[in-house]
């Protein structure tokens, strides 16, 4: 296992750890489909992939895990209120153009939601951005011409979000290469994972 | 696929239709690729649409040029591969390429069946399918599938035996006609039937052919398998001759295509086949018994689901498979669903796109690692 699939697992590992067994899962943006894998295996899950990239697609089928190709920035016409237990986004929330409207809608659908997102208020960005550059690192690992990362946000400002939209935190998790942080985490933690629901 | 041989089977049970009209016997057209493996797990079943028939792939010795309608899917290295699974193509009921139809002799008359034979519904020809999976051995299909009105019978399959079929593969499909769908087809019948050749649905007595409108019905039906961005991309406003000729003759490229695909088609089509055909796919409505809802008709499939539509396809749109595929999310079924980007419109099933035949390929090839 290298680094980056690693980084994954701990990812998947912060995930599972938050969802019920046997539950229903949507994970949009599921990419080749091995969260979704990991959790049927892991929590015997009921789940499905939301994915729009055809190379995604293809090995999500490889991968034997459900996928329903359609465009995410569409929102989520195509499903039902409160139809899942989980609706999962990973690592996709900085890449969205409709942020906002996303996690509204990952709550009309899912009772509860789980997101994670590179922190960019973690130290090494931050360095990066005083030294006059936009932060490249494991967890960005992209250019600023060529990032699909336009909704980059720290810990606090998504939990500045929660508050703003009636969202309520239940469990948040930090991490840095997969160990847990809990001292400083918005500058010590590179890997945000929330689960929250809509206040009544 | 090399050369492959068309086989018959008869039936002497009797088939009662949903109609209520009963068949006494019957012979089915079909042709097998592949070998059945020893606990009979590894068949699968492919569905025709409305113009095909069994001759799915390869050819036959003495028309080397007649190459089946599936030969770019089906066959050995093919996204389903023959050297792994046993495939099996049937003419459906009411068909006119071997099946009993309306152009074959009812035993009661020995005249042509003609107007008198059936109307036949998807039920009735997935009820004829299991039959003929009865007589080959096969308990239950590593999977059926089809493109268009064979995707219809693919899900039928599921809804009507669902212990007989583990996956369902269903392409460019629809859960049921639009009003739009069956005007469509309606203006072909009405070309057909008001053909003075027609006489009725038993011009066989006659020694004639509606041709003017079997070549007419196969026009509009053309026009709606292909997009207007493909069609455009074909033909464009391109000229037979050098200039417009000022008359109602052939001018445009487009209308030349269109008359050769209808001759071509009035040639070896049966007019009543039409008929049958395109009222199965009208009457074709799982959620009819269940007030509509189709969630609760796909309720009873146990199959696991693998959809594709083709963004250009405007007769069965991307939006008339994911009502399907929602109907079986509510159900937590097992589905995958690919919109593919491709410009050729509904006619997209039959061609090869890379996309499109990984998809198929990789579906398949975790079935065979289940067997």
């Amino acid at each position: 296992m290298n680094a980056t699939e690693r980084a994954r697992r701990s990812d998947f590992e912060a995930i599972a750890a938050h969802v019920e067994p046997g539950a229903s899962v949507l994970d949009l943006g599921c990419g080749d489909g091995l969260l979704l894998d990991y959790l049927k295996q892991q929590r015997k899950v009921r789940g499905y992939g939301v994915e729009i990239d055809d190379a995604n697609v293809l090995a999500c089928v490889k991968n034997g895990v459900n996928v329903i190709q359609s465009d995410l920035e569409r929102g989520l016409a195509g499903f039902d209120a409160g139809s899942f237990d989980y609706v999962i986004l990973s690592q996709t929330l900085q890449a969205m153009r409709h942020t906002e409207a996303i996690v509204m809608e990952m709550l009309r659908v899912g009772r509860q939601g789980i997101v994670t997102f590179p922190n960019f208020g973690y130290w090494e960005a931050r360095l990066q951005i005083m030294a006059g550059r936009m932060p490249v690192s494991k967890v960005l690992p992209y250019q600023w011409y060529d990032t699909p990362n336009v909704h980059l946000c720290t810990i606090h400002d998504f939990e500045a979000f929660c508050v703003s939209h009636d969202i309520r935190i239940l469990e948040r998790v930090v991490l840095t290469d997969g160990r847990p942080v809990n001292f400083m985490p918005n500058l010590f933690g590179s890997l945000a994972v929330f689960r929250f629901e809509k206040l009544k | 696929m090399g050369a492959v041989r068309a086989q018959k089977m008869r039936f002497d049970a009797p088939l009662a239709f949903r109609s209520g009209a009963v068949l006494s016997a019957y012979e089915l057209a079909f042709e097998t690729y592949g070998t059945l493996n020893a606990d009979k797990s590894n068949a699968v079943l492919v569905c025709h649409a409305l113009n095909a028939s069994h001759h799915v792939a390869g050819w036959y010795e003495a028309e080397p040029d007649n190459i089946g309608w599936w030969d770019n899917m089906i066959g050995p290295g093919k996204p389903l591969d023959t050297n792994r699974f046993f495939v099996v193509g049937v003419n459906n009921l009411g068909g006119c390429f071997g099946s009993t139809g309306p152009a074959s002799p009812n035993p009661a008359t020995g005249v042509p069946y003609g107007s008198s034979f059936p109307v036949v519904t998807v039920e009735d020809w997935v009820v004829a399918q299991a039959r003929l999976a009865d007589q080959l051995g096969i308990q239950r299909f590593a999977a059926v599938m089809g493109g268009s009105l064979g995707a219809m019978q693919a899900l039928q399959w599921t809804l009507s035996y669902p212990d007989r079929v583990a996956n369902a593969v269903a392409i460019a499909v629809a859960p049921r006609l639009s009003a739009q769908n069956i005007a469509f087809n309606e203006v072909a019948r009405q070309a057909i039937t008001t053909d003075p050749d027609f006489h009725g649905g038993d011009f066989y007595r006659h020694s004639v052919v509606p041709k003017r409108g079997l070549r007419l019905a196969r026009m509009i039906g053309h026009i709606t398998y292909l997009s207007d961005d493909a069609m455009m991309e074909k033909f464009g406003r391109t000229l037979k001759s050098d200039s417009i000729q000022y008359h109602f003759g052939v001018d445009f490229e487009v209308e030349s295509y269109l008359r050769y695909q209808g001759d071509k088609f009035a040639e070896y089509f049966d007019a009543n086949t039409y008929l049958l055909i395109t009222r199965a796919l009208d009457y074709f409505d799982p959620a009819l018994s269940t007030g509509g809802d189709l969630s609760r008709a796909m309720s009873a499939a146990r199959a696991r689901f693998f959809i594709a539509s083709f963004t250009s396809d405007w007769r069965f749109s991307p939006e008339r498979s994911r009502e399907i595929v929602k109907a079986l999310l509510d159900n937590r079924a097992d589905v995958s669903y690919a919109e593919i980007d491709a410009p050729h419109g509904h006619d997209a099933f039959l061609l090869e796109d890379p996309r499109y035949h990984a998809l198929v390929r990789a579906w398949f090839d975790n079935i065979h690692a289940t067997l």
